[in-house]
């Protein structure tokens, strides 16, 4: 087992280091001389050259990434032109608010879209499913910032319940916490709510359908034993894989749940970035969601290995 | 032993599809006495399976009980809920089903599978049930219990599957047990361990057993009551003594007619009133090659090794003439498919050469071999017409697709010729060339793939379990037609198959494959009656038929 989760690990470097090449390119990509892009609209052609010189901008494109990488690897994710500060004190200190968003969403999304997939594919037909599925295809189709503005109009401005906007950190006591992450939550964990439940009642019906089920009532089993030991966790590993495809969704869906709800997080610190066409930081940020992103394929797979074991490694 | 355990009486069952309620079961009416055998016989669709799930109700929940009684100890069945009818599943009334690996559920260990069993329905304590577990797990002869109470189904063979979904069905003691097709899909060896194992276990509980099979064989050998079941009715019930021998009605004639057994001709497998036209065919004598014709195939050490070492085929030669037919069988692992396959030209070999017709083809990659003019020549019959059939092509075009691509015909009228000789031939009818394959029977799809294999006019044709998943009544009449067009278009088939009483009808000569090597050939009447290795004897005494023999008549 160790020796596949190290496998797995060494594998995924390949793709890290294509992950970097794009990252550091860029720069590169955007039309222009990455140093008028740097210096903005306002700066003299000496500004320029002073930019172009300090960044090294001036030596072969593969030094460039060399150096990059290099730097990067000893934690050194260079120096924001707009604020001066290292990059990765910029994100550190945005960490916070986006993890805890993106915790308690997954959490949220996890224990309301299983139970609810998994009623819709018992009851399949029903009543109740057809309410389920139409609240899917509802959480589907509306936009975080409709949600969210939503939300926060009927439980923050009418309802006074929660909360406008704003975070407080773990630190300063657990509700202030999660009262803060409840409405962000649920606006940035609706579309995702509804993918897995469709997903969950899709693959539950389909196992549903198995020999083994029929087994597990000729055997007498009840019908929890039948739905949760013998259904479920062979409806895992599509659920699973789906849960981490949409890891992918909540880093997008991040940046604009913490514009709405004023969160000061990395989705924050992405816009300014962008806008303030900082590009050491939102490399930074890139680069820092693609590890993320990888480390989460890596985890799915293990989970598939001690969900089924069919499956080798 | 008059008292009755189970009656069922006038049974209704319908399941509603989308063009409305279908009858599956129209008034069956049945008994069994405690600790008896009793077998339930019909083909697909007769509404024998169905039966048994609404007997244990497990029916799908689009199938419904419209009328009737199911009477289990003087209970009716078919009116229990909730708890009652927990406690009737899998304690007193319990299943094993036709497709073991399927019916285990694959990411639990074998071992908490069955004591789930126990746990439902008995207030022990884990370790208690796990221990129950193992006994079972003794019971049903599985080698070292104890490792393999950690097992998953996937680990274990077939049979091995079945003895755990038995020592499941067996592990609370039930007075009745329904069998529906426990051993289709085994080999013949292991489905004569695991039937008498079964037959074992039934007799020491003095359980009752309902075995619902197709095999009107495997019925009379195990049991001394058969029903006969017919779209949804029961049109017999006899000793397999009466049956065999005076059946009454038409259907248990045709059925009986078309099990093949240790004697049976291809020409006997319909009743004598449909048998007049295929005489004529088989009795015009074979035209003899001209000594010195150069075999058709001829296979030279022909080996296959897979990723993990072993040889799953070693050191394999044989001949064959135009137009002679060769049976291939042995259990599952012989190699016999993977032999096959490389004759085929779909996998490569490791070692060894083919020459087909004087021209070496073993060493033309399987990727590439499409491209070769003799692929045209050997052409390939699947096992299964429901897989082995794109389901968005027509039937239409699944034959003239080989045409289009190995012919170089091009569509239009020429096409539309063809395919429809192809169709003729097979006995198709032209009408159900615009369908797909699921609007065709299980007998027409195998006609569609004989007619695909056969459409570009090949020499030798390669059979892998043709019949298999077919009726009895429907084999038979694909085995007649594999044996005409072998006689009148000179194609030699390349069988492979478990089944030695069609292969001893059909084939020649017949080579016997054991762990990828050959134990056995020879003249297959003459290898048949008189085996001359213990495996071959072995695989001939599995296949189950009726004898009239004094053992089993003293029981009658």
């Amino acid at each position: 087992m160790l020796s596949y989760i190290l496998r797995r690990i060494v594998s995924t470097l390949p793709v890290m280091a294509i992950v970097a090449l794009f990252v550091f390119s860029l720069l590169y990509i955007a039309p222009g001389d990455p140093a008028v892009v740097i210096a903005g609209d306002q700066a003299s052609p000496e500004d320029v050259e002073r930019i172009r010189q300090s960044l090294g901008l001036d030596r072969p494109f593969l030094i460039q990434f060399g150096s990059w990488v290099w730097r990067i690897l000893h934690g050194d994710l260079g120096t924001s032109i707009f604020t001066n500060l290292p990059v990765s004190t910029m994100i550190g200190q945005r960490l916070g608010p986006t993890l805890s968003l993106m915790m308690v969403t997954l959490l949220l999304t996890i224990v309301i879209a299983v139970p609810l997939g998994v009623v819709a594919a018992w009851k399949a037909g029903s009543l109740i499913d057809r309410v389920i599925m139409g609240f899917a295809v509802f959480g589907f189709s509306l936009p975080v910032f409709v949600v969210g503005y939503m939300l926060a109009y009927i439980f923050a401005l009418e309802l006074e319940w929660l909360p406008v906007q704003g975070y407080t950190p773990l630190a300063q006591g657990f509700w202030p916490w999660l009262e803060n992450l409840i409405l962000p939550a649920i606006a940035l964990g609706c579309v995702y709510i509804a993918l897995i439940a469709r997903i969950t009642r899709a693959t539950m019906l389909e196992v549903l359908q198995q020999d083994y089920i029929r087994t597990a009532r000729a055997k007498g089993l009840g019908q929890g034993g039948i739905l949760f030991i013998h259904a479920l966790k062979n409806a895992a590993v599509p659920i699973v894989t789906v849960i981490g495809i949409g890891i992918a969704l909540l880093i997008g869906g991040a940046v604009v749940t913490e514009s709405v709800f004023a969160i000061p997080g990395l989705g924050r610190l992405t816009i300014d970035a962008i806008l303030r066409r900082d590009y050491p930081v939102i490399q930074g940020i890139v680069l820092l969601f693609s590890f993320v992103y990888v480390l989460v394929n890596l985890m799915i797979d293990v989970i598939y290995t001690l969900v089924d074991p069919r499956i080798r490694y | 032993m008059s008292e009755k355990l189970l009656s069922i009486d006038d049974l209704h069952v319908s399941f509603s599809t989308r063009r409305g309620m279908v009858e599956a079961v129209r008034g069956v009416t049945l008994a069994v006495e405690a600790g008896e055998m009793l077998g339930l016989v019909g083909e697909s669709g007769s509404g024998k399976s169905v039966t048994g799930f609404a007997t244990t109700r497990l029916l799908d929940s689009a199938g419904r009980v419209t009328a009737g009684k199911i009477l289990f100890r003087g209970q009716d069945v078919t009116k229990l809920r909730g708890d009652d009818l927990r406690q009737l599943q899998g304690a007193a009334m319990s299943m094993i089903f036709q497709n073991p690996r399927a019916a285990l559920n694959p990411i639990r260990a074998i071992g908490l599978q069955i004591a789930d069993a126990i746990l439902t329905h008995k207030r022990i304590s884990k370790d208690a049930a796990r221990a129950e577990a193992l006994e079972l797990l003794h019971a049903v002869q599985i080698r070292d219990p104890g490792t393999r109470m950690n097992a998953y189904p996937h680990e274990l063979s077939g049979g091995m599957c079945q003895r755990v979904m038995i020592a499941i069905a067996i592990s609370c003691n039930p007075a009745l047990l329904i069998a529906d097709e426990p051993t289709t899909g085994l080999d013949v060896t292991t489905q004569k361990v695991v039937m008498d194992l079964l037959a074992d276990i039934a007799a020491a509980r003095g359980m009752a057993t309902i075995l619902i099979t197709h095999d009107l064989g495997l019925a009379a050998r195990y049991c001394r009551r058969i029903a006969v079941m017919e779209r949804g009715r029961i049109v017999e019930e006899a000793s397999p003594k009466a049956l065999f021998g005076a059946p009454q009605h038409a259907y248990t004639r045709r059925l009986v007619a078309a099990s093949p057994t240790a004697v049976s001709r291809i020409e006997d497998l319909v009743t004598e009133e449909e048998r007049e036209g295929y005489a004529a065919i088989v009795s015009k004598p074979r035209q003899e090659l001209a000594a010195g014709t150069p075999p058709l195939l001829e296979v030279r050490k022909l080996a296959k090794r897979f990723d993990q070492g072993a040889a799953a085929v070693a050191d394999f030669s044989m001949t064959m003439a135009g137009g002679e037919s060769v049976g291939l069988v042995g259990e599952s692992g012989s190699g016999k498919s993977t032999t096959s396959r490389m004759i085929c030209r779909l996998i490569d070999p490791s070692e060894g050469d083919i020459v087909f017709d004087g021209q070496s083809i073993g060493h033309v990659a399987a990727r590439d071999f499409h491209r070769s003019r003799l692929r045209k020549d050997i052409q390939m019959v699947f096992q299964d017409p429901n897989e082995s059939l794109n389901p968005r092509f027509t039937a239409f075009d699944c034959i003239a697709h080989p045409l289009l691509r190995l012919d170089g015909l091009r569509a239009g009228n020429e096409l539309r010729q063809r395919v429809n000789e192809c169709a003729e031939r097979v006995g198709l009818p032209l009408d159900l060339l615009p369908r797909f394959p699921h609007q065709l029977s299980g007998g027409q799809k195998a006609r569609v793939g004989i007619a695909r294999a056969i459409a570009c006019r090949p020499r030798l044709l390669v059979l892998d379990e043709p019949t298999a998943a077919l009726d009895v009544s429907v084999q038979a009449v694909v085995l007649q037609l594999l044996d005409r067009l072998r006689r009148e278009n000179d194609i030699a088939l390349l069988f492979v198959s478990h089944d030695l009483n069609v292969v001893r009808m059909l084939c020649d000569r017949t080579i016997v494959l054991r762990n990828g090597g050959i134990v056995e050939q020879g003249e297959s009447r003459a290898l048949f009656d008189n085996p001359k290795t213990d495996y071959t004897r072995k695989l001939v005494e599995a296949i189950p038929h009726f004898e009239a023999g004094p053992a089993l008549a003293a029981a009658l």
